[in-house]
């Protein structure tokens, strides 16, 4: 399929931004944010991730099917995290009779 | 038959109407095996948030210890390998034989620096005492009764960096695969779906270090001032 093919000035530009995105990500670590250190980074992250799919890994001209599939695992995986972590957070709200 | 002939030269197999279809299909299939690598490498980045939130000192200590411009500079050691990745894909799709052999290479060179550089790292921590499991275990500045959750730690470091490493590997060979079909002239403008296929997988596991490289080396660096 010769369908979409993306210009090397396109993906270049997406590589810059990889690249800044880095530098970024790796200046700002060294800023005292608190607990927003963790949000900063992790909010980089998935943009260099949307970056890379989008663009790298064709997502955007890509069925809607894979764009169902790709979202899908993406919804189980934060399915994966989110009821782990309400129960390890959770554990000691409610006291146990005989613990 | 005409239809026939170019049925060949496109290698459809019989279960599809048309090449659209087939590549579509194994498209779909890749992301398919990936989500189940999403899932994979998610349960380690669970387990490591999970400890993390339970010995966040102590985790801040162990991450702080890490060299964060080696990590920095293999980041983009790795994303120079998915861009001259996604131009081999770009070279497939125009059928540019020399080119797609050229930038797989090019993929294979930066991939393998960023084992080496990897495996520099490995050895400096071998070096530091800092391998779980080792009688020798030691990390600076925390208190010998917290020794164990450092070993945490670092025994969630090397699963992870380790299992990356794995996928690098594999990577390689899928690269160097690849770049020999392509030199024998296997793919063209209208059949280049593996290497298509082999762009997302070198992808992914660009994804994985993009979210491994934050959380293990630079989350807790704000706190380099009162950690040791």
């Amino acid at each position: 399929m010769t369908g979409h093919v993306d210009s090397v000035k396109t993906y270049a530009l997406v590589f810059a931004a990889l690249i800044c995105l880095t530098i970024l990500t790796t200046g700002v670590a060294f800023i005292d944010l608190g607990p927003f250190s963790v949000v900063v980074a992790l909010v980089i992250a998935v943009c260099k991730m949307l970056l890379v799919a989008l663009f790298f890994m064709h997502v955007r001209y890509s069925t809607k099917l894979t764009k169902l599939v790709v979202s899908g695992g993406l919804l189980w995986l934060g399915i994966l995290v989110l009821f782990t972590l309400a129960d390890v957070v959770s554990r000691g709200w409610v006291g146990v009779p005989g613990r | 038959m005409a239809n026939h002939a170019q049925a060949e030269t496109l290698a459809l197999r019989e279960q599809f109407d048309t090449a659209e279809q087939q590549k579509d299909a194994s498209t779909l299939g890749m992301w398919i095996f990936l989500i189940t690598e999403v899932m994979f490498f998610g349960g380690m980045f669970l387990a490591y948030t999970v400890y993390r939130s339970k010995y966040p000192v102590t985790f801040a200590v162990a991450s702080t210890s890490l060299n964060v411009y080696i990590g920095a500079f293999n980041t983009v050691v790795l994303l120079c390998s998915s861009f001259t990745m996604v131009l081999a894909v770009r070279a497939a799709q125009l059928g540019k034989r020399r080119a797609i052999v050229l930038f797989l290479i090019l993929t294979l060179i930066l991939g393998f620096m960023f084992l080496g550089i990897k495996a520099f790292e490995w050895n400096e921590k071998f070096q530091e005492h800092h391998i779980p499991g080792m009688a020798n275990f030691h990390l600076e500045g925390v208190p010998i009764e917290q020794q164990g959750q450092a070993q945490l730690f670092f025994s969630l470091y090397f699963a992870m960096t380790g299992l990356h490493a794995l996928h690098m590997v594999i990577g390689a060979g899928i690269v160097s695969c690849l770049a020999w079909w392509a030199h024998k002239g296997k793919y063209t403008a209208e059949y280049m779906t593996p290497v298509d296929v082999g762009g997302l997988y070198w992808h992914f596991v660009d994804i994985i270090w993009i979210f491994l490289f934050p959380l293990l080396y630079l989350i807790d660096r704000h706190l380099g001032k009162w950690v040791s």
